[in-house]
């Protein structure tokens, strides 16, 4: 028996998010007492830094083009079998949102996604897991033997325990794609809002899209990402990707500084789960400071370039 | 299509923390769910098909069935349960959904935010699985789609059958006319019992999340010393 995790890469390198995968597999699999497996659509891993989280053996799936065929999780929940995981954990990325649960068919496995705990107990094997986008938590049970993970970002410390990782290569089959991909444009040198531990927000009270140079310059300089509230994505002042919230991303920074956003309960919702939430606006009366770790009453048009000031200090 | 609380609820639990408090509580379409029936209204009118509505839920549900009738769907089916969880629900629609061309499901529902039933559905169905879509073009047997990937987005091609799931920016939702609306209350709704059991999980309680410890406020002539705080104190930066 063994614990399974699916690492997703960027750039050659394994991303946070699964290494904070990589890590709660390592603590799942030692209360288990069982193997850890890692594994990624790579031709050879990186099996020091593997071994450092505390994969015991790495399975190499092979190009990692085959990441957006619709085989990717058949090709997954085959090698999971051959090592006879009991838990296969991801991400819960676009990737991995995508991946698990067709992983979960395929491994007649139970599924949960956005879990943010280890289960207290591997026999009753209940996690918790965000629900009512960010409003509650629910505690589920998952029943099948075989359980299947997606982890929220952000949702886990990274550890290291160091153990020695033996690599083997995938040798299964691999049907051809019905899913072709035309064109991909992905945004460069910027960090994922998903996956981002700081991120600065903007909304209606910065008046205009003109304005947004000074959040991207704050974010840049905390190596952040940028958000804003609906109606800032509704009127277009900024993409709909960047909308957090009830009805847009739901996200859970170390860091979430709102400029200009009055806080309303769908707001909220997306990014309560934030470890530090910084409030800047210029009515004392705003909702959102009472969901707030720290404010700043005043117009954001003078108080973002004192704390750009105070960055590049 | 899934039904939930209406995006203005304060979510609130009964007293042994096992179910929601339903007092008071709007139910709606979900808002990603509106938008994959609008797109799929669209396709259909364009290519002279029909769109069908599975919604897996109890009788309490109805209105929301026929606003979607109202908004131009042309049948329903209610599988006759409680949604228990998403493979639960997947697999129900999966007995109803083996006959039509495109499969559009939310990328999401704001309840449980679970973003499985697109994938499950498809690996069910044994067809392809595109998510988070933010732009469908349908042509002979072809979809051509943009989805969003992490840190950008993608174009892909891929033929039908497939199931695809909505995400905000596909289109706008349909608003139901007076014409839509009468015409509705004739439209065939048809229930069904469902055929599997509640077999992968079970929820055992809900939790709040914890409320802050008040917010401490900071002077705006002296905003720099936030940065001090988060960068000595708190250490996030």
């Amino acid at each position: 028996m063994s614990v399974a995790v699916f690492l997703e890469l960027e750039n050659n390198e394994y991303k946070k998010s699964s290494i904070e995968a990589l890590v709660y597999g390592s603590q799942l699999a030692q209360m288990m007492g069982i193997e850890l497996v890692a594994m990624a659509f790579q031709a050879s891993g990186n099996t020091d830094e593997l071994g450092k989280y505390g994969a015991q053996s790495f399975i190499a799936l092979g190009d990692t083009n085959h990441i957006n065929a619709d085989s990717a999780p058949t090709i997954i929940s085959a090698a999971s079998a051959s090592v006879n995981a009991t838990v296969i954990i991801l991400s819960n990325s676009y990737t991995g949102k995508n991946l698990s649960p067709q992983i979960a068919v395929s491994s007649n496995a139970s599924l949960a996604t956005n879990v943010v705990s280890l289960p207290a107990s591997a026999n009753d094997f209940t996690v918790k897991r965000g629900v009512y986008s960010g409003k509650a938590f629910a505690y589920v049970t998952l029943n099948k033997s075989t359980k299947v993970l997606a982890l929220t970002p952000n949702s886990f410390d990274i550890k290291e325990n160091p153990q020695t990782c033996n690599i083997s290569a995938y040798n299964g089959e691999s049907a051809n794609s019905k899913i072709n991909v035309v064109s991909t444009d992905k945004v460069t040198g910027k960090v994922a809002l998903t996956e981002a531990e700081v991120v600065v927000s903007g909304g209606r009270g910065l008046k205009g899209p003109e304005n947004w140079g000074m959040v991207e310059e704050m974010a840049d300089l905390m190596n952040g990402a940028t958000a804003c509230s609906k109606p800032v994505s509704d009127m277009e002042w900024r993409p709909h990707s960047e909308h957090v919230g009830q009805t847009g991303i739901t996200i859970k920074p170390n860091l979430y500084i709102a400029i200009g956003i009055s806080g309303a309960i769908q707001h909220l919702a997306g990014v309560s789960s934030s470890k530090i939430i910084v409030v800047i606006n210029k009515d004392p009366e705003a909702p959102f400071f009472k969901a707030a770790d720290y404010g700043i009453v005043g117009d954001a048009f003078e108080v973002v370039p004192k704390l750009i000031s105070a960055l590049k200090a | 299509m899934s039904v939930v609380p209406d995006t203005t609820t304060k979510i609130q639990f009964n007293s042994d923390k096992t179910e929601l408090q339903k007092d008071g509580v709007q139910f709606i379409i979900n808002p990603y769910d509106e938008l994959a029936i609008t797109k799929g209204l669209e396709i259909a009118e364009a290519n002279n098909g029909t769109v069908t509505v599975i919604h897996v839920g109890p009788a309490e549900n109805d209105p929301s069935i026929r606003k979607a009738l109202s908004m131009g769907v042309n049948e329903a089916i209610r599988v006759n349960s409680i949604a228990y969880d998403a493979q639960f629900v997947a697999h129900e629609i999966a007995q109803h959904a083996t006959e039509y061309d495109l499969i559009l499901t939310g990328r999401e529902s704001i309840d449980f935010n679970g973003g499985a039933v697109c994938g499950l559905l498809a690996a069910e169905l044994g067809i392809p699985s595109v998510n988070v879509v933010t732009e469908i073009q349908y042509a002979d047997g072809n979809c051509t789609m943009t989805r969003d990937i992490d840190g950008g987005r993608e174009t892909v091609s891929c033929p039908t059958p497939c199931v695809a799931s909505a995400q905000k920016d596909l289109c706008e939702p349909r608003i139901p006319n007076m014409r839509g609306i009468m015409a509705a209350r004739t439209k065939p709704l048809n229930v069904v019992a469902a055929s599997g059991a509640a077999e992968y999980s079970n929820i055992s309680s809900f939790e709040s999340p914890a409320p802050k410890s008040g917010v401490k406020m900071i002077d705006a002539d002296n905003a720099e010393e936030l940065i001090n705080i988060l960068k000595n104190d708190l250490k996030v930066i």
